[in-house]
C-alpha cells in the first residue's frame, strides 16, 4: 500500500508539471524553479506536510520535496532557536541533498562524457 | 474591420490551428505519470531500506533517500541512460529529486571542455543555481514570517 501510495502521489505532481510544460511557455528549468518554491510555501501554511503522510517518498522524492525540506527545516530551527533559525534551518535540513548533489554532480561530469546524439 | 477582413482572419485562424503539430497531452501525462510514479516508488523502497537496516529516523531517512537518488540520477546522466528516459518520461523524469541531479550533471559534462573551473564548476550549478537561490530564499521567508507570526 505504501509502495502504491508513493507510485500514485508521485505520479500525480509529475502529471502536474507535464500540464505545465504542455500548455504554458515554462521550460523544465523555470518548473523545477516554480516547483521548489511552490512546496516551501505549501509547506508553511501547512497544506504540504499531509500530503507527505500520505504519499511518503511520492511527496518527497518530487521537486517539491525538496522545498518542503527546506521550509520545513527553517521552521523547526525557529522553534529552537528563534530569528537565527531561519538563516541556518533550511540549508542544515537539506545540506545531504545539496552536497550530493555538488558531489556526485561534479564526479559524474568529470568522469563521464556526453554521447553522441543518435 | 470589414467582414472581408474578418472571414480572412477566421480561415487564418483555422489554417493555423490544422497546421499546429497536434498536442499529445493525455499520452504525455500518462507517460510521466508511469515513470514518476516509478521513480517515487524506487525512493519510497531506498525510504524504507535505509529505516530498517540502518535504523534511521523519518528525517535521516528522507535525507538519505535524496542522497541514493541524487546518486543515480547522476550515475544514470552519466551513463547516457537519464536521456532516453527523458525522451519518454518528459515531467515524470524531470520533476523528481533524480531529474535535478540530471539537470546538475547534463550541462556540466557538456561544457567540460571550456575547463574544469568556467566549464564544469559554474556550469554545474546553470538549473541548479536558480533551484538554490529561490528554494534557500524562501525558505528563509519562511522562517522569518513564521518567527514573526506564531
Amino acid at each position: 500500500m505504501e509502495y502504491l501510495r508513493a507510485f500514485v502521489v508521485g505520479g500525480l505532481i509529475c502529471v502536474i508539471g507535464q500540464i505545465l510544460i504542455d500548455k504554458t511557455n515554462l521550460t523544465p528549468a523555470r518548473i523545477l524553479v516554480c516547483f521548489v518554491t511552490l512546496g516551501a510555501i505549501l509547506t508553511a501554511i501547512g497544506v504540504y506536510e499531509p500530503i507527505v503522510k500520505f504519499g511518503g517518498a511520492g511527496a518527497t522524492v518530487p521537486l517539491p520535496g525538496f522545498g518542503y525540506t527546506l521550509a520545513k527545516g527553517a521552521m523547526k530551527a525557529v522553534d529552537e532557536m528563534g530569528v537565527l533559525g531561519a538563516f541556518t534551518g533550511g540549508v542544515r535540513a537539506a545540506a545531504g541533498g545539496i552536497t550530493a548533489a555538488v558531489v556526485f554532480g561534479y564526479l559524474a561530469a568529470v568522469l563521464f562524457n556526453p554521447k553522441m546524439k543518435r | 474591420m470589414d467582414v472581408k477582413q474578418q472571414k480572412l482572419n477566421k480561415e487564418y485562424q483555422e489554417y493555423v490551428q490544422r497546421k499546429m503539430p497536434k498536442s499529445y497531452l493525455l499520452r504525455d501525462c500518462v507517460l510521466a505519470f508511469l515513470v514518476g510514479g516509478t521513480i517515487c516508488t524506487i525512493g519510497q523502497a531506498v525510504s524504507n531500506f535505509g529505516k530498517s537496516y540502518f535504523n534511521l529516523n523519518t528525517e535521516e531517512a528522507s535525507a538519505f533517500t535524496a542522497i541514493v537518488m541524487i546518486f543515480i540520477g547522476a550515475l544514470l546522466t552519466g551513463l547516457g541512460v537519464y536521456d532516453d528516459i527523458g525522451k519518454y518520461g518528459g515531467a515524470g523524469s524531470v520533476v523528481p529529486i533524480t531529474g535535478f541531479a540530471n539537470s546538475i550533471v547534463s550541462p556540466a559534462m557538456e561544457f567540460k571542455k571550456e575547463g574544469y573551473v568556467f566549464g564544469v564548476g559554474s556550469k554545474l550549478f546553470s538549473i541548479a543555481g536558480p533551484v538554490l537561490v529561490y528554494g534557500i530564499s524562501t525558505s528563509v521567508l519562511v522562517g522569518l514570517i513564521y518567527f514573526f507570526v506564531k
